[in-house]
């Protein structure tokens, strides 16, 4: 076979490996839908090819051909819309909604894999190229490793810590420790939530993990999360039971209630450490000047 | 697409007529708290709101 031809058929299968490496750790972000899966490897190998077919363009040179394969790239930019179309769609007829933040965020991370899977297959096909065809196995395994990193952004887990939290009522008002969650009318939903509800208490370890707490968005992620792997008491005109994240305005931490069908305080907690923080509400407060300034 | 209306009393369920006043949505009168809490049941159901208690014997459905 011709070196360029290896170069490229090994930029492509690497690439292509890449992806599906990154779609097995969509699993709990993203319910897995069989013909989600089978788009995203065919846009994936898509992108392996553009990304292998680049070098061996640019060495003979055929510049045209790189500006065809700059305007390919540009296609990838529609996966994020598609994504986003279709994350919308299916919230109308959810109970417990992702919010809008986590779509968003869920929408960005398909589009930048596919940018990684370009860079996976460009570098190591011009391993491949430059060099020799053995270099495959040292080059494509880091460049996944790599990937892998950049696609890892930080957990509720690092930003905060969770500790269980004593759900009761101070007349009608439902509270954990000493955060207000809601009024509730009836007994009966009253001995119900003392009966089966659990509470947990997050708190933000600094001034910015308390600005991302604070945002809605992540908190219907982590409610999302929570009742997407545990389940709820929630159904159609029974909205008693909604599962509620308040903050205590006075010291910045937040009280998650939930009423589960697996009541199990342990689990819950670290779901709810597994939550991932969405880059669209992360606080940045302490990167400011006078944001430092005033944490103290 | 849904739309209807949230965050919004759609029945108040009282024992004691002089505790509310003005409209914009019925006023169900219930003679004890065993009737009170049974009519909430049924109406937060059937409107699918919540029932929220005002501890001076008015309870309310709300729609979220």
């Amino acid at each position: 076979m011709e070196k360029y031809q290896v170069a490229i058929l090994i930029g492509v299968i690497s690439g292509f490996l890449d992806r599906w490496v990154m779609l097995r750790n969509d699993y709990r972000h993203y319910p897995t839908y069989p013909h989600g899966h089978l788009t995203h490897l065919a846009l994936g190998f898509i992108a392996a090819s553009l990304g292998a077919v680049a070098v061996p363009a640019i060495a003979k040179p055929d510049y045209i051909a790189v500006t065809f394969l700059v305007l390919a790239a540009q296609q990838f930019r529609e996966i994020r819309n598609m994504e986003r179309e279709t994350l919308n769609k299916l919230e109308e007829t959810k109970l417990i909604p992702r919010g809008q933040d986590y779509i968003e965020g869920i929408a960005r991370v398909f589009e930048a894999r596919n940018y990684l899977v370009i860079m996976t297959a460009f570098f190591t096909s011009l391993a491949v190229y430059a060099w020799r065809w053995e270099s495959v196995f040292i080059v494509a395994p880091v460049l996944i490793l790599i990937s892998g990193k950049l696609m890892s952004g930080s957990y509720v887990g690092d930003i905060a810590d969770v500790e269980e939290g004593s759900v009761h009522f101070d007349g009608s008002i439902l509270k954990v420790n000493d955060v207000v969650i809601m009024n509730v009318g009836l007994p009966q939903t009253r001995e119900k939530i003392m009966r089966e509800g659990i509470g947990v208490i997050i708190k933000p370890k600094n001034d910015n993990a308390r600005l991302s707490l604070h945002n809605p968005g992540q908190r219907m992620a982590i409610i999302h999360d929570v009742v997407s792997i545990l389940g709820t008491k929630v159904d159609i005109n029974e909205t008693d039971l909604m599962p509620m994240a308040r903050k205590q305005v006075d010291k910045g931490y937040l009280a998650f209630f939930v009423v589960a069908n697996e009541p199990d305080v342990k689990f819950l907690m670290e779901i709810i450490k597994k939550v991932p923080v969405l880059e669209t509400t992360r606080g940045t407060a302490l990167n400011s000047f006078f944001g430092r300034k005033a944490a103290d | 697409m849904s739309t209807g209306l949230s965050e919004f009393i759609l029945a108040v369920v009282t024992r004691d007529m002089n505790k509310v006043k003005g409209g914009g949505c019925p006023i169900f009168l219930a003679a004890d708290q065993q009737e009170q809490e049974k009519m909430s049941l049924y109406l937060a159901r059937i409107l699918g709101g919540v029932v929220h208690d005002l501890e001076n014997g008015v309870y309310f459905i709300c729609k979220h």
